[in-house]
């Protein structure tokens, strides 16, 4: 029995020593999870010689936690707009290096020079798309044109929300006219009252399960990204996706290159890699989000292309905004927050 | 025979309910379409696909080599530590005790989150090593309460009678109290086991490097939608465990 | 020498990666983002929101425990009367699902017990109403239950299986009927692992995030989920470390209640 125990020890060590090795030039990338076509890494790798070591996150902040608190030196992370802007307010990513990033211009002139980095100094676009109402065309008869549907009683028991604060709140900010961004404390306690009348028709405040209940036909409404809509009608036809007229959230994911970066070379060829048109289609094909990229979006086929959920004419839809960094007013929006989930 | 059917009965229940996820879980594995409750045809191909995917294996070997350190090395840490605290005097036992406790009933953020945050005040860089190190702790005070009861149960100066047999304390140590405690320390390891495959919150804080481990990797799949990959693999290790264990058993019965 | 030095290994670890990160949650506890020393984050506890949520997580914990106790021990009591090699086998089947995926394992709950899921599946066959049990309190019980029992039944079972057999034969010898040495004989003796098994299921219940989470859809938020939002989400640490630390405390405070009731010296799983 010891001799076992010692020579699966070994082996276990050996294994172990022999995976850390480390090679002599890598590039750490830190993503959003399933949120890349893995043959580009390697296709990366056959061509550069350089290693993708790679690593997922689930949220934002979750991300700007693992990056705050240092531990780990990553080279590429590609975060959502606001924490971009937050990121930048607090130093923790540099500006780039556009003579190492050539291909730049294959990103479209719409989703460039953003609130969130105007003139783009500090990051490079990788997806974007848009969130809206998922909705089951059995079960809803009528138009899906305004947020004000999710608050009809006919639904009751069938409205799926976010269990995510600032989506959430969005949505009743948006039904009331006002802005994603406000601090504008009297509004934002309107959208508190509304969100609380919202509360005995809401079946549940889901994470990520909402997507399997909204096939399974058991919801009739899903605030979700349009990405995942794209999806989803694909799998059950039943489906479709609409951006109410009172407007939404445009988003953005970019890739950003943090400030204690050690290998900033390489990053600035893995980020000028995805730029390149075979890869950024990859890229889009796979995941199946919208691509900012316009030489791989005209590789697209047509029925893609001309896809109203997947790229919609962002110039004729009104109201259409980006979220900003709140910096410390988000405690009001955390507040809120709080007295919604603890009912 | 009447008498036999009512325990039959209501052990079959509870197991059925213990096992109606995992029934489920292992049927969707040989889904055709990509989301659970969603039967579309039966199929082989997420099997395929797993072994085909790269990060899922990576994962895999960090996790069961993790799990088996960890348990190995916080065994025995552990085991010295459970008779040495059996030989303190009461003040120090209770404090070393209670201190012991101290992981079990902390929730998993606040041990992995205050391990994070002395990790960086170590200036460690994260990585396989720091969640090997969070794995040990979280291990060693299971061990050690699974070793415990057994020291207290050992006939009281069988150490004693042991050293005045001659044996040195060294000999005393392995050649009598390890086989007496040996039922604890294979519990022990076995739940340090357990413990390590499934951990998800205290391994997302202290890892970094690249290096994930399957909770890691599952749970970054969440928001997409989990792939039946992870049904797979599932399925597969449930079958390799049951197979191991239904030989070892048909060992003991071959020996009777 | 091995024993003055064996447990030094022990103690260095626990020091450094048990009592040095307590420190550390203490010393956000009492601070703010800015640095400055405050007791704010305690007073945050007592926070009408916060003291409700804390309301539900100790009725849906006890509940958990209740319901385990009630399922768990009469399997633990007929675990230890079955035939040896039944017994072992059921030992096993009782820990393998711990083995898969605690996330795999919760999502297949939620398909079982949605709208249009196995349950209501096998009911509507019946010709029986059908049942909305996703994102409800009983949901969030019925799978943390599900996650618990192992727990609550292995303790009660080990502690069951060292009962001096002697003992039980001399109650029947005595004229005791089956109940009677039931009653007076092996539940007071089993008392010990009751305790252990109400400990391991008690306090992690109470600190659960996931299930309430994703079976709860949000509507029964219980502690967990909010320290797990001031960890992941919102970055006050402070705040987070202030309610484990109360939450910490009220378990310490129980398990000081139990070890006064078993005489032992305390320091065992079972």
């Amino acid at each position: 029995m010891k001799k076992w125990l010692v020579l699966l020890m070994v082996c276990v060590l050996a294994f172990t020593m022999l995976s850390c090795q480390q090679d002599d030039e890598v590039v750490y990338v830190y993503n959003w999870g399933d949120y890349i076509d893995e043959s580009v890494l390697d296709k990366f790798q056959e061509e550069t010689g350089i290693k993708v070591i790679y690593e997922m996150f689930e949220t934002n902040e979750l991300m700007y936690t693992k990056l705050k608190n240092g531990g780990n030196n990553y080279d590429v992370c590609i975060p959502s707009d606001y924490m971009i802007t937050k990121l930048i307010n607090e130093d923790m990513i540099q500006k780039l290096d556009y003579s190492k990033i050539d291909l730049y211009d294959n990103i479209g002139n719409e989703y460039k020079d953003q609130a969130f980095d105007p003139n783009n100094e500090y990051s490079v676009p990788y997806f974007f798309g848009t969130n809206g109402i998922l909705y089951n065309k059995e079960i809803v008869q009528e138009p899906v044109d305004s947020w004000a549907i999710l608050w009809d009683e006919k639904y009751a028991g069938q409205i799926l929300m976010n269990n995510s604060q600032r989506d959430s709140i969005m949505v009743a900010l948006k039904l009331l006219g006002y802005s994603m961004n406000t601090t504008n404390e009297a509004e934002l306690e309107e959208a508190k009252d509304l969100l609380l009348d919202q509360r005995d028709l809401v079946m549940a405040y889901v994470v990520d399960n909402g997507k399997d209940m909204m096939l399974n036909e058991e919801a009739a409404f899903l605030v979700t990204w349009n990405g995942d809509a794209i999806t989803l009608i694909d799998e059950n036809p039943h489906l479709a996706y609409a951006i109410p007229k009172e407007g939404s959230n445009v988003w953005i994911d970019s890739m950003v290159i943090p400030s204690d970066a050690k290998n900033i070379d390489n990053a600035h060829k893995f980020i000028n890699f995805m730029l390149r048109e075979d890869i950024a289609f990859l890229n889009t094909d796979y995941v199946g989000y919208s691509t900012p990229n316009m030489k791989a979006y005209a590789m697209l086929d047509e029925d893609m292309r001309t896809n109203e959920v997947a790229y919609p004419d962002l110039n004729a839809l009104e109201y259409m905004e980006v979220f900003i960094d709140l910096g410390d007013k988000i405690e009001l929006y955390n507040d809120l927050w709080l007295e919604i989930t603890s009912q | 025979m009447v008498k036999k059917l009512p325990k039959n009965l209501y052990i079959f229940l509870i197991f059925l309910f213990l096992y109606l996820p995992i029934i489920f879980l292992i049927v969707f594995s040989f889904n055709e379409g990509k989301y659970s409750g969603n039967w579309t045809g039966f199929s082989f191909h997420w099997y395929k696909e797993l072994f085909e995917d790269r990060m899922i294996m990576s994962a895999l070997a960090n996790t069961l080599s993790i799990a088996i350190l960890a348990s190995i090395i916080s065994t025995i840490i552990g085991l010295f530590g459970a008779y040495s605290i059996f030989r303190m005097k009461s003040r120090p036992k209770q404090m070393l005790l209670t201190i012991n406790n101290i992981p079990l009933l902390n929730p998993d953020i606040v041990t992995g989150v205050s391990l994070m945050a002395l990790f960086v005040f170590l200036h460690m860089r994260l990585g396989f090593l720091t969640m090997l190190i969070a794995h040990i702790s979280f291990c060693i005070p299971y061990v050690v309460l699974s070793i415990l009861p057994k020291l207290r149960q050992m006939p009281k100066d069988i150490v004693d009678a042991a050293l005045d047999l001659g044996a040195t304390p060294m000999q005393a140590f392995f050649k009598v109290v390890l086989p007496e405690v040996m039922p604890g320390v294979i519990t022990g390891a076995l739940i340090a086991f357990t413990l390590s495959i499934d951990d998800f919150v205290i391994s997302f804080f202290t890892t970094g490097n690249g290096v994930n481990n399957l909770s890691i990797a599952i749970f970054s799949m969440a928001r997409r939608g989990i792939s039946p990959k992870i049904n797979a693999l599932s399925t597969l290790m449930f079958i390799i465990v049951m197979g191991l264990l239904l030989i070892i058993n048909l060992r003991r019965e071959k020996e009777k | 020498m091995l024993k003055k030095y064996g447990g030094v290994p022990f103690i260095v670890w626990t020091i450094v990666f048990t009592v040095l990160p307590i420190l550390i949650i203490t010393y956000y506890s009492i601070t703010l983002k800015d640095g400055s020393f405050s007791i704010d984050n305690f007073k945050m506890f007592f926070d009408p929101r916060i003291l409700n949520i804390v309301k539900r997580s100790l009725s849906v914990a006890v509940l958990t425990t209740i319901f385990c106790l009630l399922f768990g021990y009469p399997l633990a009591f007929f675990m230890n009367r079955v035939k040896p090699t039944t017994e072992r086998f059921l030992v096993v089947l009782l820990v393998l699902p711990m083995w898969m995926n605690f996330l795999l394992r919760t999502y297949a709950w939620q398909a079982i017990l949605g709208k249009n899921g196995v349950i209501n599946a096998v009911l509507s066959f019946f010709h029986l109403p059908t049942q909305n049990l996703m994102f409800t309190q009983t949901a969030v019980i019925i799978v943390m239950v599900y996650n618990f029992l192992p727990f609550m039944v292995l303790p009660i079972y080990t502690v069951i299986k060292k009962i001096d057999k002697g003992i039980v034969e001399a109650a029947e010898d005595l004229g005791a009927n089956q109940a009677k040495v039931f009653t007076k004989v092996i539940f007071p003796l089993s008392l010990p692992g009751v305790v252990s098994g109400i400990s391991m299921t008690f306090l992690p219940a109470v600190s659960s995030f996931v299930v309430p989470d994703l079976i709860g859809g949000g509507k029964s938020n219980m502690i967990g989920n909010l320290i797990e939002k001031q960890f992941l989400l919102l970055s006050n640490w402070h705040l987070g470390a202030a309610l484990s630390m109360v939450l910490v405390l009220m378990i310490l405070i129980s398990v000081y209640f139990t070890n006064q009731y078993s005489d032992d010296e305390g320091g065992q799983l079972w």
